[in-house]
């Protein structure tokens, strides 16, 4: 065994707001921490090379592929899941967030592997914007472009876009 | 009335938990379980000399190695011919690690288990396995010569013959006033879910029973294929198909090799094991569809009509036939499509070869068969100088041949006879829909603008829900809460949407109290599984006749309380009243409370259903002969035949002839399942397939190199379409109800995927003018082509361009 699978590093990282704390192999991938030391298991994977977006996760505002990415680069950062999407409401009930919101009214989900990657991917998109501009296609082919999806076709993915940058709109007056 | 659901644009209901984050998909569950990796074979065809495992052995956290001579009993025998078949004569299967030979790259070898998946997959690494290379088989051609033998007993390489005719074929053929021969191919292609496969297990030693969790579309076959390879009891095994993302038919071959070895090392180990296949190990290592080289003669008069269909197909099933020959049955038989075909011979020659099994993907076998005959409909017009439209017009069944019956005998061993459809009534709003007397403008619009424009036309007809059964249990609870199980899986369709619209409106309950288990024999044991479009008629119909079970039971007991007649009753939102009675009610929650007589008040609302609560009747038992306690029922679905969906797809191409980049400008699809359960689902289903279709025409193929070597083995390199890719897709909908299922329904999930390759084909060769006779096709494919010299120019091309008019 080479001395660098073997070396352990603990990271401190803040996920979802929740500052956690965890052990792991120098080597462990991002996506492995977050869903197996972390237990949060919605992010997904789905190639594990950095092509298909699945794992996508929000470390310091911008989206990354977490498959990409070692559990110690994210030592002091701070990251979102999809687990953090929706907020709490004052009742202890949950708040989705608009994208979420956007893609059940939208049908934008099937089998729900690639989902939670598109929904951090664009909620990103969403949220660096300026809320009252004018959505163009282009914006929404640039926030679906870079996930793959084998269910849905995209057609409801983009429509749950425009449907989420509406409600943003709406929400932002 | 808010509880007839059937039919509404219902939101789903699994929604909620998968955009959470709350899904439970395979590697979700067992977060304290070893970890399963594989050794699988570099070598498409090779002989095992040696397995060295001594330095895995000093890697820390390794648990167990596992090589064949591990396997004892029916584990060492080879895997089970899933669906034998008389002319499937040369059947052979892998065994779940190799036995001495291997016959494709990524065919499993050795098994390691370790304390988690990182360090099992250094042990496997530091396995060593000496094999000696084999001569190596690749593609349809290499098969059919038979210069090499994938295995060695079968020298011709043909693990079946499979034969259908309806008349005299060469006679008919003979006397044709026109014939024309050509051969084409189809590439290969696979399911490629977002989720690979995967295998949970846990032994429980005090009981004596395994739970297994697998990413299938079949669970309760592989509860039984576990327990006979196992050697266990069934009542000791349970299998769950958790939230599954995506299978579109890879996950309903089974038992795949890991779904007995991790039981296994669960048992022998005593504890928890884990197996998730990773990307590269679903291209290698599980299934994939679509080769054929197909040889076709047609004979057909001067109208263009045909009066004879001669088919001989070469159809590449890789290096095993787990899956039978279903794939070969449903490209023969369906081929035909929505035509009446006077006499039609089919052979379907399946070949082995060193490359990945093939077994169902989406379409299975109907893409090639629709790719068959429409490009044949597409020659007869060529040859004639006819519309391409009004040759298949000519040629539909018509709706008053209803039902029609072809003479051939489908992959549920039943006949091809159609239940009903509206073929000429597809034909005309694709027509409007893709505007297709508009082409010849659109034509020269875009021939101005320095681009080549064509359209095309594909039609189906796609058998779907084929039997042999499946079951439903509906039971209404005393807190109102209806349970529905049915033992077929889900892969992501909305399965629980759609079964709780169908109680809700049968039993007249809101569909908030409906919850659906799926794909758990814990909750029910006997179903075949998610697979040919059948999900919604087979589950659909036996989820509904068990409710109209349980509603003529409550109404039965709620008759008795009410002094009414069970027919002058009615449920709605969970309430039963006497109709145009308002107040004379009781609640549906209240029968199922009073139709199970108890000794007991567990609590408040049992109280009701207690030996001293009312006046009861002294003369008759608490329960009736024949009777049962409870409210709920359980029914089968089992239809004499497949039912028959339909569909057109047309799409209009343009063509850079700088690039010979093919941009789908439009995608027009008509399409008719009958009664529709739930409109936004099915819409979804067409959205996703027509995806699946032009990825299969343009882009996805599997690239093996002639040592049987894939090379396109990941994502990266595997074009499966990103949105940009996708054109949009104008849909119309038609409904011709079945009348072979009390819902009238037929299925919905393939349809979309069918003629995506023979539409785009149609498509392209009208835009360039020479034949296309090879799919998918690349704009490099394409530009070579266009410049060869050897290109068959089509004869429409040449009458535009000796007419110098837009013909």
């Amino acid at each position: 065994m080479t001395a660098s699978v073997d070396t352990e590093r603990t990271i401190t990282v803040t996920v979802n707001g929740v500052r956690r704390e965890a052990t792991v192999p120098v080597r462990r991938l991002l996506s492995d921490a977050l869903r197996h030391d972390l237990g949060l298991t919605g992010t997904h994977v789905g190639c594990e090379h950095g092509v298909c977006g699945a794992c996508t996760v929000i470390v310091d505002g911008a989206p990354m592929r977490s498959c990409l990415m070692l559990a110690v680069q994210v030592d002091g950062a701070e990251v979102r899941t999809v687990e953090g999407l929706a907020h709490e409401d004052h009742q202890g009930g949950q708040v989705l967030h608009p994208v979420q919101e956007a893609f059940r009214e939208c049908h934008a989900l099937q089998c729900g592997f690639c989902t939670p990657g598109f929904l951090m991917t664009i909620a990103a998109g969403l949220e660096s914007r300026d809320p009252d501009a004018e959505l163009t296609e282009d914006e929404v082919d640039e926030m679906v472009g870079g996930n793959l999806c084998r269910c849905t076709g995209y057609a409801n993915i983009k429509k749950a876009v425009r449907h989420a940058a509406d409600a943003m709109k709406d929400g932002a007056r | 009335m808010t509880t007839k659901l059937f039919g509404e644009p219902v939101r789903r209901r699994e929604d909620q938990r998968l955009i959470t984050g709350k899904g439970r998909y395979l590697d979700d569950i067992g977060a304290q379980a070893l970890a399963a990796a594989f050794v699988r074979s570099p070598h498409a065809h090779a002989r095992i000399v040696d397995i060295d495992v001594d330095e895995a052995l000093e890697v820390e956290g390794l648990i167990a190695i596992y090589t064949y001579e591990d396997l004892h009993g029916p584990m060492a025998e080879p895997l089970p011919v899933l669906i034998p078949h008389p002319q499937l004569h040369a059947p052979r299967t892998g065994y779940p690690l190799a036995n001495g030979e291997v016959n494709h790259v990524g065919e499993p070898v050795v098994m390691v288990v370790a304390t988690d998946r990182y360090v099992a997959e250094d042990a496997a690494e530091r396995i060593v396995v000496t094999y000696e290379e084999l001569p190596v088989v690749v593609g349809v051609d290499q098969a059919r010569e038979a210069r090499i033998a994938v295995h060695e007993e079968i020298p011709d390489n043909v693990a079946a013959r499979h034969h259908q005719e309806t008349g005299d074929v060469e006679p008919a053929l003979a006397a044709a006033p026109r014939t024309l021969s050509f051969t084409q191919y189809i590439e290969r292609s696979a399911c490629t879910p977002m989720e690979g496969k995967g295998v949970h297990a846990k032994w429980d030693a005090d009981d004596s029973s395994l739970r297994v969790y697998t990413s299938t579309q079949a669970s309760t076959s592989v509860r039984a294929a576990i327990a006979a390879k196992l050697e266990l009891s069934l009542d000791k095994v349970e299998v769950i198909a958790p939230d599954v993302g995506g299978g579109f038919g890879v996950k309903i071959v089974h038992p795949w090799p890991e779904e007995l070895l991790v039981p296994m090392a669960a048992i022998a180990l005593g504890q928890e094991v884990k197996w998730t296949e990773d990307r590269r190990e679903h291209f290698i290592g599980s299934a994939h569809e679509r080769q054929q080289r197909q040889e076709i003669t047609v004979g057909y008069d001067d109208d263009g009509r045909i009066t004879a269909l001669d088919v001989h197909v070469w159809h590449d099933n890789g290096a095993y036939t787990p899956y039978g020959i279903i794939v070969p049955i449903v490209t023969a038989t369906q081929l035909v499509g929505p035509y009446v075909i006077p006499v039609y011979r089919v052979i379907v020659e399946s070949v082995y070869t060193n490359t990945v099994i093939v077994t169902p993907y989406r379409g299975a076998g109907r893409p090639q068969g629709c790719y068959a005959m429409e490009r044949t409909m597409d020659r007869i017009a060529d040859d004639l100088g006819l519309d391409r439209a009004l040759v298949r017009e000519r040629n539909l069944i018509q709706p008053e041949q209803f039902p029609y019956d072809h003479h051939l005998t489908f992959q549920d061993g039943r006949p091809v006879i159609y239940d009903s459809g509206d073929y000429p009534g597809l034909m005309r709003k694709l027509k409007d829909l893709v505007g297709w007397s508009e082409a010849e403008k659109l034509r020269a619009d875009a021939e101005a603008r320095g681009k080549l424009l064509g359209v095309g036309m594909a039609m189906y007809v796609e058998g779907t829900g084929p039997g042999p059964y499946e079951g439903g249990h509906v039971q209404v609870l005393g807190s109102g809460k209806v349970l529905v199980s049915t033992g077929l899986t889900s892969q992501g369709q909305g399965h629980e949407t759609a079964f709780a619209q169908i109680v809700a409106s049968e039993l007249g309950v809101p569909i908030e109290d409906v919850e659906v288990t799926t794909g758990d024999t814990r909750r029910f044991g006997y179903a075949v599984g998610t697979f040919a479009s059948r999900a919604a008629v087979m589950s659909g119909n036996a989820i509904a006749l068990a409710a109209r079970g349980v509603r003529e039971k409550a109404l039965r007991i709620a008759a008795d309380v009410l002094e009414a007649s069970p027919d002058d009753l009615e449920i709605d939102e969970g309430l039963i009243q006497v109709k145009g009675v308002p107040g004379t009610s009781i609640p549906l929650r209240t029968v199922a409370v009073l139709s199970n007589p108890l000794r007991y008040a567990f609590d408040e609302a049992a109280k009701q259903a207690t030996q001293f609560a009312g006046p009861g009747d002294d003369s008759k038992p608490p329960v009736a002969p024949g009777d049962a306690p409870g409210l709920e029922h359980r029914d089968y679905y089992s239809p004499i035949r497949s039912t028959f969906a339909s569909g057109a797809h047309a799409a209009i191409v343009e063509i850079d002839p700088a690039t010979w980049e093919i941009d789908v400008v439009k995608y027009a699809v008509v399409h008719d399942c009958g009664n529709v359960v739930n409109p936004m689902i099915v819409e979804g289903q067409v959205h996703g397939g027509v995806a699946q279709g032009v990825g299969g025409a343009l882009y996805e193929r599997m690239a093996y190199d002639g040592d049987g070597q894939l090379q396109n083995a990941s994502f990266m390199d595997f074009l499966m379409p990103y949105a940009s890719e996708v054109p949009d897709v104008v849909i119309d909908h038609q409904e011709t109800p079945s009348p072979l299922n009390p819902l009238g329904i037929k299925g919905a999930g393939e349809a979309g995927v069918i003629p995506g390759t023979a539409a785009l084909a149609s498509a392209i060769e009208d835009a360039v003018g020479r034949r296309i006779a090879a799919m998918p096709i690349s704009p490099t494919e394409l530009y070579d082509l266009v410049r060869s010299p050897d290109s068959e120019m089509t004869a429409t091309a040449q009458r535009r361009a000796g007419t110098g008019v837009m013909a």
